[in-house]
This record gives structure tokens, C-alpha cells and sequence, in this order.
């Protein structure tokens, strides 16, 4: 096979790929861009440039600004504490480094069950426990004789109550990583460290933790974009209230684009979004990846 | 004593982890006065969900987000193959670029995209049906990341040998690489199927009727309006709606371990 014919097939293999992904990544991420700079056309009235306007808006928008510092809070909520407990569950549930724990087969199946249920079907259950009087949480508490509290239609407990959802949802599908990647550090290292009496802390801090930074690296990243991304159990527990307490920048898009019907400035809201995920990308691959040992 | 606590800490952990689900089991088989207090003596009940299932029409979710999965598997398994394979074996102008490209799509997922896409789908006209949910996930830059490791993995030799023996480019491919992938294509499909199984909000983005709706969207519309706040119903309705993944999940949960291998 010649150097042209290799080259032609080279690209007629990808062209399926680049043709869809331009369509529905690469164009819509430009086009959103575009159409930020225009009024959002009405029947009467036609999509009209308008420059800056809708960022002069979203600028004033106290709703944007309160669904971009919730966003901020739920990802400093959540990020540590699945990643924290991930690894946690998956040193607790490894069991190849010390004696096993007992029902380690059902451990990890507990940990994990949570990842592979749809969040809308798990937000209505945890819309169960959160239920003000008799609602599971109501009942505990009440045996402590703690006064009622409506934990979802509170302004100070709604985010937290949602931080906790998905820190249940997602520690498990972090644990698996975790996992695999404790099956390949080798038991000599813990071997060695033992004969020279290191403790179980700081065996875990100069072995464990730094050979498995590639993995919280990982991990971290999915995190972060999942932070962003995720908003199911938003529509399905609070829709962004009270009073927007639990408003996350993606489900503002979703009301203002489909609610409101004001795509352009939903357009504008986006951008920000794209930048966010932008900045983590840069983050990621300029600064982290640099300082972090692999094997 | 260390030992002690950290076993108890585990199981605490583990109980705490595994109550929502155990909550739904307890309320969806049990007469619905019982979803609220819980007593030894409840009696068993499968009546929630007879009542579920003829409350919504539960059948013709099924059948759309089995359909659903189907062509965005399909479609995936097709098109990574090939991108795979051209960027793993073959040497062409802007093949870095191109990956660069592509991986852009770990980033910026169809999920975030949601008004442009909207534009794009009411402009083709096809709002409101499976494929309209299903094409921004098509190409999927995870699976081509995916399977171009795999196949780099696969000794150059086997591909020279094969074309020595007269085999096309798409024979090799479908003769040697499919083949030795096989584990990595297990692996990535029960991916794929769970996240489109769950996916919400494009979804009910892009449906309104029933006839597109898939199981995601069916149980919210399901459980925020017709069902006012009979808690056993909802529970049997999310049970049915998630048993097939978890009953998949039991059966392959192994390879569900060895994703997180492979992309090392």
C-alpha cells in the first residue's frame, strides 16, 4: 500500500467520527459563541446584533451570580469528599495488603450499587428522606428530640442536602479506579516498609498516596466535570429553589433556554460554562500533569 | 483495636451507603401504609407495582430507551472502531490535530451543548424523536481514546502478516483487532448503556410526547405529576425502572473493573 492510498484511508476512517462530533461538539460550541452576541428572535422581531448586551446582562444577572457561587460551593462540597471517601472505600475493600474484612464482596457492591442507578430514580428516594415530618431524616432526628426542619425547603440546608446526594452517587464509581489501581502496587514496597517500622500512615503517605496520584488525577478531573455537568437530581428534588439556593450554572441554563425560552442569553450563560471547563482542561494538562510522579 | 475500628467504620459506611436502596426495596414491597414506619409484621405486597405500571405507559418507555441504547451503542461500536484504528496504525496529515480534536469532546460533552444542539435538532426537523437524543453521543471521544489504546497494544506484526496474506484494511481490522479488543468493547458498552440508561436532561430537552420519551424522563414526569406523594409507587416505579441495569451490573461486574485497567 502506497503513502497517498494510507493517507486516503487514514481520513475515511475518521470521517464518520469528525463529521459528527463537528456537528454536535465543535459547531455548537462556535455557534454558541455567535449567537451570544444577538437578541433572541421573537416572532415579530428577527435575531438582531446586539454586541455585549447579553453579557452586560448576565453581568447585572444576581441569578447568574448566585448559580455560579452555588456552583463553586458544590464543587468545593463534593470534589474532596468523593475522592476522599473513594479512596477510603477502595483501601477498606482491597484487602490484599492486610487481612480481609469481613463481607468484602458485599461492601463493594454497596459502595458501588449507588453509580449504576439513574439519578432521577435515586433523587426520588433521597426526596423521601429529606420530606419534612415524616420523611426518614424527620424520623431520626425526632428520636433525638430535635425540632422539625424542612431540610430541602431551607436556604441553609437545600445545597447541602443535594452535596450529600451526589456524594453518595459518585464515591463509589471513584472507588473503582481506585481499585484498579491498587491491584498494581506491588506488596514488596509495604514489605520494605514494615522491616524498616514505618507506620500504617506513613506507609499510606510516602507509598500508597503518591503512586496512586495518576488515579486522583483522573479522578479529580471527572469530578470536577461531573460538578458542572450533573443537574438530574436539581429538576428532580428542588428545581434550583428556594429561592435559588440550589441553582447550578448548568440547570440556569436549562431554565433560562427552556423555561424562558431566551436562548441567546442562554447562549451567554453558556460560554461561561465552556470557559469554566476550558480553565480545567488548561489546569489539568499545563500545570498538574507536570508535578505528578508516573511509573 | 485499630482493626476493630476501621472494620466497624467500613460497615457503617456500607450500611449508610446501601440504605436508599434498601429503603425502596423495603416500600415497594409493603402495603403502602407501611412506606413511612417500619414494623417486622408488614405484610409482603408486588400490588405497587401492578399499580405502576398501569399508571404511566411504563411499555413504551421500556421500548424507547431500549432502542435508545441500542442505536447509540451500535453507532459507537462502528464509529470508534474505525477512528480507533486510523489514529492507533495509520500515518496521515493532521492526525495530531485531529485527536486533539476529538478529545476535545472529554471536556466539552453534549451535555453542556444542550441550546446550540436544541437549534440544531428543531432545525432538522426531528425533535421529539430517539434519534434526536440519541446523535450528539454518537462519536464518542472516550471510546476512540478507548479503543486506540487497545489496538496500539496489539503487535504490528499480526496487521503485516495479515496484509501480507492479500487482506484488505477492513479485513484486517474486522480479522485481527475486533477479536483481541473484545474485552475492551465488553467493558465499554456496559459504560455507554448505563450512562444513556440514566441520561436525563437532554432527554427530556429533546421529547414531549410519549412517544420518544425514554425511562429517565417517563419516571419524573411519572412521579412530579401523576403520583402526588404515594411513596410505595414511586419506589416500585424506580426499582423497575433501574432493574435491568443493576441485574447487568451483577452479572458483569468484573468487567466493570477492568475499565478502569484498561485505561492505564
Amino acid at each position: 500500500m502506497n503513502r497517498t492510498t494510507a493517507q486516503v484511508h487514514g481520513w475515511l476512517l475518521l470521517l464518520p467520527t469528525a463529521v459528527l462530533l463537528a456537528a454536535f461538539t465543535h459547531y455548537p460550541a462556535v455557534a454558541t459563541l455567535w449567537h451570544s452576541f444577538f437578541s433572541t428572535p421573537k416572532p415579530a422581531r428577527p435575531a438582531a446584533f446586539t454586541g455585549l448586551e447579553n453579557y452586560r446582562v448576565l453581568y447585572e444577572d444576581p441569578v447568574f451570580w448566585q448559580s455560579l457561587t452555588n456552583n463553586f460551593w458544590f464543587a468545593l462540597g463534593t470534589i474532596p469528599a468523593s475522592i476522599g471517601l473513594a479512596l477510603l472505600m477502595a483501601i477498606w475493600v482491597n484487602g490484599r495488603l492486610k487481612g480481609e474484612i469481613r463481607g468484602r464482596a458485599f461492601l463493594r457492591l454497596a459502595f458501588f450499587t449507588p453509580t449504576v442507578l439513574p439519578m432521577v430514580a435515586v433523587a426520588n428516594i433521597w426526596l423521601f428522606f429529606y420530606t419534612p415530618q415524616y420523611g426518614l431524616l424527620e424520623q431520626i432526628t425526632a428520636l433525638f428530640g430535635l425540632p422539625n426542619h424542612n431540610w430541602l425547603g431551607s436556604q441553609s440546608t437545600a445545597l447541602a442536602c443535594l452535596m450529600v446526594v451526589t456524594v453518595w452517587k459518585e464515591a463509589g464509581f471513584f472507588m473503582i479506579f481506585y481499585l484498579a489501581a491498587l491491584q498494581g502496587v506491588s506488596p514488596n514496597l509495604y514489605e520494605a516498609a514494615r522491616i524498616e517500622g514505618a507506620s500504617a500512615w506513613t506507609m499510606f503517605r510516602r507509598i500508597t498516596f503518591p503512586l496512586l496520584m495518576p488515579t486522583t488525577l483522573f479522578v479529580l478531573v471527572n469530578a470536577v466535570i461531573n460538578s458542572f455537568r450533573l443537574v438530574d437530581h436539581i429538576v428532580v428534588m428542588t428545581r434550583g429553589g428556594p429561592d435559588n439556593a440550589t441553582s447550578l450554572l448548568l440547570y440556569y441554563i436549562y431554565e433560562v433556554g427552556f423555561k424562558f425560552w431566551d436562548s441567546s442569553y442562554a447562549a451567554s450563560l453558556t460560554m461561561v460554562l465552556l470557559l469554566i471547563l476550558a480553565a480545567a482542561a488548561v489546569i489539568q494538562f499545563g500545570f498538574l500533569e507536570r508535578r505528578i510522579h508516573y511509573r | 483495636m485499630t482493626r476493630t475500628l476501621e472494620t466497624a467504620g467500613t460497615w457503617l459506611l456500607g450500611i449508610l451507603w446501601i440504605l436508599p436502596l434498601a429503603y425502596a426495596l423495603w416500600a415497594a414491597f409493603h402495603p403502602s401504609e407501611y412506606s413511612t414506619h417500619f414494623t417486622l409484621s408488614a405484610p409482603l405486597t408486588m400490588e405497587n407495582f401492578g399499580v405502576a405500571w398501569n399508571a404511566a405507559p411504563f411499555a413504551r418507555y421500556f421500548v424507547n430507551t431500549i432502542l435508545l441504547v441500542t442505536l447509540i451503542l451500535a453507532a459507537q461500536l462502528v464509529l470508534c472502531t474505525l477512528a480507533a484504528y486510523a489514529f492507533a496504525r495509520y500515518e496521515f496529515p493532521g492526525r495530531d490535530i485531529a485527536f486533539a480534536l476529538v478529545l476535545v469532546q472529554l471536556m466539552v460533552m453534549p451535555d453542556v451543548l444542550i441550546v446550540e444542539n436544541y437549534r440544531t435538532m428543531s432545525q432538522l426537523g426531528i425533535l421529539d424523536s430517539i434519534p434526536a437524543i440519541g446523535l450528539p453521543y454518537m462519536a464518542s471521544a472516550f471510546g476512540v481514546f478507548l479503543l486506540r489504546q487497545t489496538f496500539k497494544s496489539i503487535p504490528k506484526e499480526l496487521d503485516d502478516a495479515a496484509r501480507v496474506e492479500g487482506a484488505s484494511a477492513l479485513q484486517v481490522l474486522w480479522k485481527v483487532y475486533v477479536p483481541l479488543a473484545v474485552p475492551t468493547y465488553i467493558a465499554y458498552g456496559l459504560v455507554s448503556v448505563s450512562y444513556h440508561w440514566n441520561n436525563f436532561l437532554w432527554p427530556i430537552i429533546v421529547t414531549n410526547t410519549v412517544n420518544a420519551r425514554p425511562l429517565t424522563v417517563g419516571l419524573q414526569v411519572f412521579s412530579s405529576t401523576d403520583q402526588g406523594i404515594d411513596w410505595s409507587i414511586i419506589c416500585a416505579a424506580t426499582l423497575m425502572t433501574s432493574a435491568p441495569l443493576l441485574v447487568a451490573f451483577l452479572l458483569f461486574q468484573r468487567q466493570f473493573v477492568n475499565l478502569s485497567c484498561a485505561r492505564e
